[in-house]
């Protein structure tokens, strides 16, 4: 397989379970050492600690922190005194809509809210490129929706690329620039689908949006019917 | 049903005590619960003063088993090498009945109070160990994979993820550390008092079974039993404190 990612992009890896795309991530992400083939970064762009922002399925947060706390971690990782870090803390859990719950525990916070802790984690070192596994996969429809648009502003505010996995059509249609299709056994990529959509709110209700999942869903049924 | 528990205790003590008066068993063989509080307090002091001891052998023992066992612990989880290597010996030790190795580190160790320390160390520590070991690994994958993500090295992720951890199976094989560490204790001075070491509530035991002052004997029991169970109820509240501080527990 090969795939081009550019500075700014929001790409969504879309396929059923099993075609790779949560291993592609690791694999950008360096978490994973690739078998075979190259992952190369423009000239100057190899990524630092703090260049990469990556948000799992489940918020994984520290239990035993509060959301302040979570999210100072990949602060405190590289070495940032607390009082220091913590006017840019504030700043990132008010950017993701949690301003007063700073000293919240995740236990306290409902699962929507702890997903937030975990992207605000992810943009508090300002990452380059946000790397998102399924992130909202395990949330009720509501609170998915009110993620996904918020998502979307922030990556018009924060201008970064993002490489977002997920198995939901709809979810890929709505977010994603560009839609890449895999497919399982092989993993491999079938298809890649530029969206003609104007990301926002108000695109989830737009005729558009329809035809491009159709589009997807058309496209999805044949790459797998091979 | 909270008072299920005591009720039931002092409906316990009323049918012994009623059985031991109208059977007429002499109390050399079973003292009733009257014969026994009245032996307590015919030499409260003497008895109070062994109870002591034991708990500060105890206490002490409890200490040394936490620090070995976390540090047992940390070297397990760091090194394949480390764990390869002390595994088998810390089951040897935990296997090893503490009655029959007693005599050799009371002769070894020679200072009766360190030798007691030792043997219930010994007998308390693995709970620690087995748990801090467990707990260590506990953390979840994904957020291993965010400290490497970071660029985190050994110590930090040992000190901001494994460490806290690893802080509730500490504090629950604490809690069982606690009642063998009095176990422990106990033993070894059964040991020691033989020898003719004259401190704890196990030489009091002895030496009252010597004199055939059963309801003595009893009595010194009764605290040994009060003393497990104010160390178990003690460490569980100690570690529904800290979880409640950290505010996951």
């Amino acid at each position: 397989m090969s795939l081009d990612i550019g500075a700014g992009d929001f790409v969504a890896l879309l396929g059923p379970s099993g075609c790779g795309k949560s291993t592609l991530l690791r694999l950008i992400a360096g978490l994973d050492k690739p078998d075979s083939g190259r992952l190369t970064w423009d000239p100057g762009h190899a990524p630092k600690p703090g260049d990469i922002g990556f948000v799992f399925q489940d918020a994984t947060l520290l239990p035993w922190a509060s959301a302040a706390d979570n999210v100072f971690l990949p602060l405190r990782l590289r070495g940032a005194p607390r009082d220091r870090a913590m006017p840019e803390v504030q700043a990132t859990l008010h950017r993701v809509g949690l301003d007063g719950f700073a000293d919240a525990r995740p236990r306290q916070l409902s699962g929507g809210m702890r997903m937030r802790v975990s992207i605000a984690r992810a943009l508090v070192t300002r990452p380059r490129l946000l790397l998102m596994d399924e992130p909202f996969a395990a949330l009720d429809e509501f609170t998915r929706h009110r993620l996904q648009e918020d998502l979307l502003s922030l990556w018009r505010d924060l201008r970064c690329t993002v490489v977002f996995v997920t198995h939901s059509i709809y979810e890929a249609s709505f977010l994603a620039r560009r839609i890449v299709l895999m497919t399982p056994r092989p993993g491999r990529i079938d298809h890649q689908i530029a969206s003609p959509l104007k990301p926002g709110p108000e695109a989830r209700l737009a005729p558009a949006y329809a035809t491009l999942v159709a589009q997807v869903t058309c496209e999805m049924q044949r790459s797998l019917a091979v | 049903m909270k008072y299920a528990p005591v009720l039931f205790g002092l409906l316990a003590l009323l049918v012994w005590e009623a059985a031991v008066r109208i059977s007429g068993v002499p109390s050399y063989l079973v003292p009733g619960p009257v014969a026994i509080i009245a032996a307590f307090l015919a030499d409260p002091s003497g008895l109070l003063i062994s109870l002591a001891s034991t708990l500060l052998v105890t206490f002490a023992a409890l200490l040394m088993a936490a620090v070995l066992g976390v540090t047992l612990a940390v070297g397990i989880a760091s090194s394949r090498l480390l764990a390869a290597a002390i595994q088998p010996w810390a089951v040897v030790l935990q296997v090893t009945p503490i009655v029959a190795i007693a005599p050799l580190i009371i002769l070894w160790v020679g200072n009766p109070f360190a030798s007691l320390v030792v043997c219930a160390t010994i007998v308390a520590f693995f709970p620690v160990l087995a748990n801090t070991a467990a707990g260590l690994a506990s953390a979840p994958p994904e957020l291993a994979d965010l400290f490497r993500l970071y660029g985190a090295g050994r110590i930090a992720s040992l000190r901001l993820l494994r460490l806290p951890a690893a802080v509730p199976f500490f504090l629950a094989g604490l809690r069982i550390s606690g009642g063998l560490a009095l176990v422990g204790a106990v033993v070894a001075e059964f040991v020691a008092g033989s020898g003719g070491f004259a401190s704890g509530l196990a030489y009091r035991i002895l030496e009252a079974g010597y004199r055939l002052q059963i309801p003595r004997m009893f009595a010194a029991l009764v605290l040994l039993s009060l003393a497990g169970i104010a160390i178990n109820f003690g460490l569980g509240a100690l570690a529904s404190a800290i979880m409640r501080h950290r505010g996951d527990g």
